[in-house]
C-alpha cells in the first residue's frame, strides 16, 4: 500500500472492512457513518458523523478505522467527526438494509414515508417470517438506534432500527 | 459580560441540564419496573450524556483554558453547577420521574428547534444533532403522562401528585437574565417568550388528552442557573464525582 498511490477509491474499499460493532454485517459506510473520504498530498482525511449523540459504539468505529488505516501503512491520516448535517436513518444504503433484516434487525422505514408525517404507527415487518401483523413492546430497544418489536405470526420479539 | 464569557456558560447551562438529568435517570437502572422501561430510562440517559458531552467540550473550547469535559463534570462543585433545580429533584416514584422528564422534553424540543438556526455553528450542529432524539423523548413521555393519566384511579393520581409537586421547578426553565440576553442580541440564543408559547400548547394539548389538571402557576423555583441547588444535588455529585476526587485522573 505505501508503495502505490493512495486514492480515494483505495481508501474507501479499505473502509469496508469496518464494521458496526453492534451490527457487525453492515460497515460504515453502508451504515452512513463514512460522509467522506479526502486525499490531499497523500494526507487521508477521513469524516464520520454520529447515528446517536450518545452512541457509544462511534469511539469504537473511529478507533477501528484508524485502525484499518495504520495497518494498511497510511502514513498520514485524520479521522474527523462532525455533527451536521445530522446523521439520518435514510442514509443507511439499501444494501445497507437488507443486511440488517438477513440479521434479524427489521431496518428503518423512509423518514418521508406518509404514515410517519402524519404520526401514525409504522408498518414493520417481522424479520423472521415476514408478517406485517407486528406490535411495538418499547419505544427503546437493546441499544440507542433500535426499538422493541413483537410478531404476532411466530410470535418472536425482534430489533427495529429507528427511523429517525 | 463578552460574548465569549456568555457563550462559555450557555454551554454550561445546556451540558448541566443534560449531565445532571441522565445521571439522574441513570440511578433508575437496575430498578425499571420492568425490563423494557428499565433499558427505555437508560437509553434516554444516553443520549442525554452525548448532548451534555458536545455541550460540556464546546464549553471548554470556548473558554479556552484548557478544561476537557471530563474536568468540566468532575471538577466542579455544587455552586459551579448551573442546571435548573427540576433535573436535580430526586427520582420519587415513576410517575414523578416520568412527569420530570415530560416538562423537560416539552421545553427542551422548542429550545433545540429554535438553536438549530444559531448564528453559532456549533451550537446550530448540536442542536440539529439533537432534535431528532428530543423529539423521540417527548413522544414517549407524552405517551407515558395519558397513559398514566387516563389509565387507573391510583396512576392517575400518582401523575397528578407529581405534576403538582414539580409544577413549581417549570419556570426557571424558561428564566433570562444578561447571558441570555447577550447572546439574543447576537442571534445565538433564541427567544424564550416563543419557547414558553410551544411548551404551554404541548403541555395544554398532552394534560387534556391525559385528564390531568395544569397547576396554577404560583411560586416558581430560581437559582439553580446561578449555582443555588437544592440540597439534593450535593449528595449526587458526591456519588458522581467520588472516583475523580479519589483517584485524580484516573482513566478506564
Ligand atoms: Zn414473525
Amino acid at each position: 500500500m505505501i508503495n502505490t498511490p493512495i486514492t480515494k477509491e483505495g481508501i474507501y474499499d479499505l473502509l469496508e472492512a469496518v464494521k458496526d460493532p453492534e451490527v457487525p454485517v453492515i460497515s460504515v459506510r453502508e451504515l452512513g457513518v463514512l460522509r467522506d473520504v479526502q486525499v490531499i498530498d497523500q494526507r487521508v482525511i477521513v469524516t464520520i458523523t454520529p447515528t446517536y449523540t450518545g452512541c457509544p459504539a462511534m469511539d469504537v468505529m473511529k478507533e477501528d478505522i484508524e485502525k484499518e488505516l495504520r495497518n494498511a501503512g497510511i502514513p498520514d491520516f485524520e479521522v474527523k467527526q462532525i455533527l451536521s448535517p445530522a446523521w439520518t436513518t435514510d442514509w443507511i444504503s439499501e444494501e445497507g438494509k437488507r443486511k440488517l433484516k438477513a440479521y434479524g434487525i427489521a431496518p428503518p422505514e423512509k423518514t418521508a414515508d406518509i404514515r410517519a408525517l402524519k404520526g401514525e404507527a409504522p408498518v414493520v415487518e417481522c424479520p423472521q417470517c415476514g408478517s406485517k401483523d407486528t406490535v411495538m413492546v418499547s419505544a427503546f430497544g437493546s441499544t440507542a438506534c433500535k426499538a422493541l418489536w413483537k410478531c404476532k405470526n411466530c410470535l418472536e420479539p425482534f430489533d427495529q432500527f429507528k427511523c429517525l | 459580560m463578552t460574548i465569549q464569557e456568555a457563550l462559555f456558560t450557555y454551554c454550561l447551562r445546556r451540558g448541566d441540564d443534560n449531565l445532571i438529568l441522565s445521571h439522574r435517570l441513570g440511578e433508575w437502572c437496575g430498578h425499571g419496573p420492568q425490563l423494557e422501561e428499565d433499558i427505555a430510562l437508560t437509553n434516554r440517559a444516553l443520549d442525554l450524556i452525548g448532548q451534555a458531552r458536545n455541550y460540556l467540550q464546546y464549553a471548554g473550547q470556548v473558554e479556552g483554558k484548557g478544561r476537557s469535559e471530563d474536568d468540566l463534570a468532575y471538577l466542579r462543585n455544587e455552586r459551579q453547577y448551573t442546571n435548573v433545580k427540576l433535573v436535580e429533584q430526586p427520582n420519587g416514584d415513576y410517575a414523578h420521574t416520568m412527569v420530570r422528564s415530560f416538562l423537560f422534553d416539552a421545553w427542551h424540543l422548542p429550545l433545540q428547534q429554535a438553536l438549530t438556526r444559531s448564528k453559532d455553528d456549533q451550537l446550530a450542529a448540536i442542536a440539529s444533532k439533537a432534535v431528532k432524539e428530543i423529539a423521540y423523548h417527548l413522544k414517549t413521555s407524552g405517551d407515558w403522562m395519558i397513559r398514566f393519566g387516563d389509565g387507573t384511579a391510583e396512576s392517575h393520581q400518582r401523575a397528578q401528585r407529581a405534576l403538582d409537586d414539580l409544577w413549581t421547578f417549570s419556570g426557571e426553565l424558561f428564566a433570562t437574565d444578561d447571558v441570555e440576553a447577550v447572546l439574543f442580541a447576537a442571534g445565538i440564543a433564541p427567544d424564550m417568550a416563543a419557547v414558553k408559547s410551544a411548551f404551554d400548547s404541548t403541555v395544554q394539548s398532552v394534560l387534556t388528552e391525559a385528564t390531568l389538571k395544569r397547576p396554577m402557576d404560583a411560586y416558581m423555583a430560581t437559582g439553580g442557573r446561578q449555582g443555588k441547588h437544592s440540597e439534593h444535588l450535593g449528595f449526587m455529585l458526591a456519588e458522581m464525582q467520588y472516583l475523580q476526587r479519589a483517584y485524580p485522573g484516573a482513566i478506564w
